[in-house]
C-alpha cells in the first residue's frame, strides 16, 4: 500500500506541474548551458555584467525593471559590484527616476529601484524570466520542466535571437516573424546586431552571446537570491538528512524490544 | 480519554496535585500523548503528524508575509517583490508557505486514501471522518484565496472563474457572486476580504483539527487490519497497542524529517516547478491568459467541473426536465460540490461490515482504479477542454461518482471477504515474525509490552 502510494506521489509530483506548463504555447525554444542552472549552478558574475551592460544600453531604451533595488547590484551571489561602482554606475548612465513628491524626474540614489518604462508599451522585465516557459510537457506530465527546468531564460535567448527577418504589416503596424514567440509575430524590431555593445571584458560581442548575457542577467533580476536559496537548499537537505537517520536509528532502536518479543510470541505459538 | 482501557496521569508532588485539583491541564496532555495506539500501524499513518506540523508552518510563515504584504490592488504585486527582494529572508519565508500549500494537499490527499483503503470512515468514527472533509473543505477554501493574494495574472483570472460558480447557481447567483466579490468583478474589496478570510480560516481548521483528534482519541485510531482493540482488561488491550509517546512519536518524527528533506529540495532547487509562471506578471483584468488553469491540488474537481457541458445526456436531461435552469455551468457546479459531498457520505455509502481494504479482494481492485482515477482526472483538468481530453474527464467523473454511489454500496453485498486477524497481536506478530501465521487467540505470555 504504502509503496504504491509513494510511486503515484512521485508521479504526481510529475503529473501536476501539468497545471504549471499548460499555459506554453511558445515556438521553438533552444536548451542553452546557463551556469546556474540544475542544483550545484551558480550565477557566472562575469556573464550577469555583460548582461547587464546589453540591458542599459539597449533593452532600458523600451523596458524598465522598476522592482530591481539598484543598490542589489552590489550584493553578493549576483554582479557583485562595490557600492562606489553602483554609484558610478547610475552616473555614467544618467539614470533619472520620477519622484512622486517633487512630482518630477530627479538622478536616481541606489535605493532607488531602476525606473519603471513603459513608454512604448514594452513589459517590465524584472521578472520576465520567471513569466516565461521555455520547456512544457510532453502531454501535460510535465517532465521536460523537471529535466530542462521551467526555461524562463532560455525563451529570453531564443526570442532574440530566432528572427526570421520577415516582416508583416497589421493594422499598420510593423511586426516581425520571430520563431519563439506565441504565434510567431512580435512587435519587437530584432534588438541585437553583431558588435551591439563592446564589453569591458573582452569578450566577443556576437548576437548569441549577447542574448545568453541578457538572458542570465534577467534570471537574476528575477531571483537575486538564486543562490542563497540554493545554499538554504543544501543546507536543509543535509541537516535533515543527518536527522532523519538519526531518527531512523532511534525508532529502529525504539521499536527492537517490541519486534524481539513479537517474533517470541510467532515462535511460541508455532 | 477513550474506550481503550489504560494507565492515566496521577499528580505526585504536592505542586502537581495543587494545579491538578484546579485545573487537570497535565493530565489532559498525558492522556492525549499517552493513548494506547496499535501497535501494527504502517507508514501510511504518518500523515495525520505531517500535517498538523505543515500547519502551523503555514501559520507562522503566513503570519511573517502579513507583516510586509499590502493588500491593495496597486500595491499587492510590489509588496510580494518587496518581500522577495527587500525583507531578510523573505524569499524563503514566501516560497516556504507557498510550496507548503502543497505538500499540506500531497499529505492530505495521502491521509484521505489512507482513510478510504483500510476503512477508516466506518463506524465508529464516522464524526472523524466527516470532520476531516470539513477541514479539508476549509483549506481548499484557504489555498484558494491564498492564491489569489500574490496579484498575479492567474490570481486575478482563477479569482474571476472561481467566484463566476457562484453565478452559475440559478437565480440567486448573481447575488452571492456579488456579495462574494464585494462588487460586480474581482477587484479591491475581493483582495482586501480574500486576506481576511485566508487569515481566519486557518485557525478554524486548527480548531477543528484539535476536534478531529479529539474524535479519534475517543474511538481509538483504526489500523491496517481494521480489526478493533481488545478492551475487555488493559493487560489485554497492551498486547494490541502501545503508548503513542514514544513509540509513535519518533516513528512520525523520522517519515516527518525524510519528508522534510524533499520539501526543501523543492524550496531549495526548484521552488517555482508547482507554480504558474503567468503569476508572475501582475494581474491585468484588461488581458486574459490564454488557458486559465488552477493549482494542480484542484484539478481533480476542475476536470469534474469541466467534465459536464453542454453535450452530455444527463445535462440535456436536467436542462430539459427544469425547463432550463440548471444549465451545463450550473450542473458542473454541482457536480464538482457533490464529488466531495459524495466522499463525505462514504460511511453510510459503504455497505460492506469488513472495515479494511486489505481483506477485500474485489474492493483492492475498484480502489486501486479510483486512485488511478484520480490522477488521470488531475491530468486532463489541466488540458484544454477540446479533442480526446473532455471525454476522458466526463469517463472519469463518472467513475468517481459510480465509485461511492454504486461501487462501494454494491460491493458490500456481492464481495466474499477474506479472513481478518482476530486481533491485532496476532497481525503484528505475523509480519514482524516473518510471515509465519500465528493461529488465532495465540496472544501467548511471551509478549509482554516493554517497559515503558
Amino acid at each position: 500500500m504504502f509503496r504504491k502510494l509513494a510511486i503515484s506521489a512521485t508521479a504526481a509530483l510529475a503529473l501536476t506541474s501539468g497545471a504549471a506548463h499548460a499555459a506554453g504555447g511558445a515556438g521553438y525554444v533552444e536548451n542553452y548551458a546557463f551556469s546556474f542552472e540544475g542544483p550545484f549552478g551558480t550565477f557566472d558574475q562575469n556573464q550577469l555584467q555583460r548582461g547587464l551592460q546589453v540591458y542599459t544600453e539597449i533593452c532600458s531604451g523600451c523596458h524598465g525593471l522598476q522592482y530591481v533595488p539598484i543598490r542589489t547590484l552590489a550584493d553578493e551571489g549576483g554582479i557583485g559590484w562595490t557600492e562606489e561602482e553602483v554609484l558610478e554606475y547610475i552616473d555614467q548612465n544618467f539614470i533619472e527616476v520620477y519622484d512622486p513628491d517633487l512630482q518630477d524626474w530627479r538622478m536616481a540614489t541606489p535605493n532607488d529601484n531602476f525606473p519603471v518604462n513603459d513608454g512604448v508599451g514594452a513589459p517590465d522585465l524584472s521578472l520576465m524570466a520567471k513569466a516565461r516557459t521555455g520547456f512544457s510537457g510532453p502531454y501535460g506530465l510535465g517532465i521536460n520542466p523537471l529535466i530542462n527546468g521551467i526555461g524562463g531564460p532560455e525563451y529570453i535567448a531564443s526570442l532574440l535571437t530566432h528572427y526570421t527577418g520577415e516582416e508583416v504589416e497589421q493594422y499598420g503596424a510593423i511586426l516581425y516573424e520571430n520563431e519563439t514567440m506565441e504565434g510567431g509575430l512580435i512587435s519587437m524590431a530584432p534588438p541585437l546586431w553583431e558588435d551591439a555593445v563592446v564589453y569591458a571584458d573582452g569578450t566577443p560581442a556576437t548576437v548569441d552571446q549577447m542574448a545568453q548575457d541578457v538572458a542570465a542577467f534577467l534570471m537574476w533580476t528575477a531571483e537575486p537570491h538564486m543562490m542563497a536559496r540554493k545554499q538554504m537548499g543544501f543546507l536543509a537537505v543535509i541537516i535533515l538528512g543527518i536527522f532523519s537517520v538519526l531518527l531512523y536509528l532511534t525508532n529502529k532502536r525504539l521499536w527492537a524490544p517490541v519486534k524481539a518479543a513479537a517474533k517470541r510470541g510467532t515462535q511460541a505459538a508455532e | 480519554m477513550g474506550g481503550i482501557p489504560h494507565d492515566h496521569y496521577e499528580p505526585n508532588s504536592r505542586g502537581e496535585k495543587w494545579l491538578h485539583r484546579r485545573l487537570p491541564i497535565v493530565g489532559l496532555m498525558y492522556d492525549t500523548l499517552m493513548i494506547p495506539t496499535p501497535k501494527n500501524l504502517n507508514w501510511m499513518w504518518i500523515w495525520g503528524i505531517v500535517l498538523v506540523f505543515t500547519l502551523v508552518m503555514q501559520i507562522i510563515t503566513g503570519i511573517l508575509l502579513v507583516m510586509h504584504y499590502t493588500p491593495h490592488v496597486d500595491l499587492a504585486f510590489a509588496s510580494v517583490e518587496h518581500i522577495m527582494r527587500n525583507v531578510n529572508g523573505g524569499w524563503a519565508i514566501r516560497y516556504i508557505h507557498q510550496n507548503g500549500a502543497s505538500l499540506f494537499f500531497i499529505a492530505v490527499y495521502l491521509h484521505i486514501f489512507r482513510g478510504l483503503y483500510y476503512g477508516s470512515y466506518k463506524a465508529p468514527r464516522e464524526v472523524t471522518w466527516i470532520i476531516g472533509m470539513l477541514i479539508y473543505v476549509l483549506m481548499m477554501g484557504t489555498a484558494f484565496m491564498g492564491y489569489v493574494l500574490p496579484w498575479g495574472q492567474m490570481s486575478f483570472w482563477g479569482a474571476t472563474v472561481i467566484t463566476g460558480l457562484f453565478g452559475a447557481i440559478p437565480f440567486i447567483g448573481e447575488g452571492i457572486q456579488t456579495w462574494l466579490l464585494g462588487g460586480p468583478a474581482v477587484d479591491n474589496a475581493t483582495l482586501n476580504r480574500f486576506l481576511s478570510l485566508h487569515y481566519l480560516l486557518p485557525f478554524l481548521i486548527l480548531g477543528l483539527v484539535i476536534v478531529h483528534v479529539w474524535a479519534f482519541h475517543t474511538t481509538g485510531n483504526n489500523n491496517p487490519t481494521g480489526v478493533e482493540v481488545r478492551r475487555t482488561s488493559k493487560a489485554e488491550a497492551e498486547k494490541d497497542t502501545l503508548p503513542f509517546w514514544p513509540y509513535f512519536v519518533i516513528k512520525d518524527l523520522f517519515a516527518l524529517a525524510v519528508i522534510l528533506v524533499a520539501f526543501f529540495a523543492v524550496v531549495g532547487f526548484m521552488p517555482n516547478y508547482l507554480g504558474h509562471p503567468d503569476n508572475y506578471i501582475e494581474a491585468n483584468p484588461l488581458a486574459t491568459p490564454a488557458h486559465i488553469v488552477p493549482e494542480w491540488y484542484f484539478l481533480p474537481f476542475y476536470a469534474i467541473l469541466r467534465a459536464f457541458d453542454n453535450e452530455v445526456w444527463v445535462v440535456i436531461a436536467a436542462n430539459f426536465l427544469t425547463g432550463g435552469i440548471v444549465d451545463a455551468a450550473f450542473f458542473g457546479v454541482v457536480a464538482m460540490f457533490g464529488a466531495i459531498v459524495v466522499m463525505a457520505l462514504a460511511p453510510w455509502l459503504d455497505t460492506s461490515s469488513v472495515r479494511s481494504g486489505r481483506y477485500r479482494p474485489m474492493f483492492k481492485a475498484w480502489f486501486w482504479v479510483f486512485i488511478v482515477n484520480f490522477f488521470v482526472l488531475m491530468w486532463v483538468g489541466a488540458r484544454p477542454a477540446e479533442g480526446i481530453y473532455p471525454y476522458i474527464a466526463l469517463i472519469g467523473s463518472t467513475y468517481w461518482f459510480a465509485y461511492f454511489l454504486v461501487i462501494l454500496p454494491l460491493l458490500g453485498v456481492i464481495e466474499k471477504p477474506l479472513p481478518q486477524p482476530s486481533t491485532i497481536e496476532e497481525d503484528f506478530n505475523e509480519h514482524v515474525g516473518g510471515g509465519s501465521s500465528g493461529t488465532p487467540g495465540s496472544g501467548t505470555a511471551a509478549a509482554p509490552t516493554p517497559a515503558e
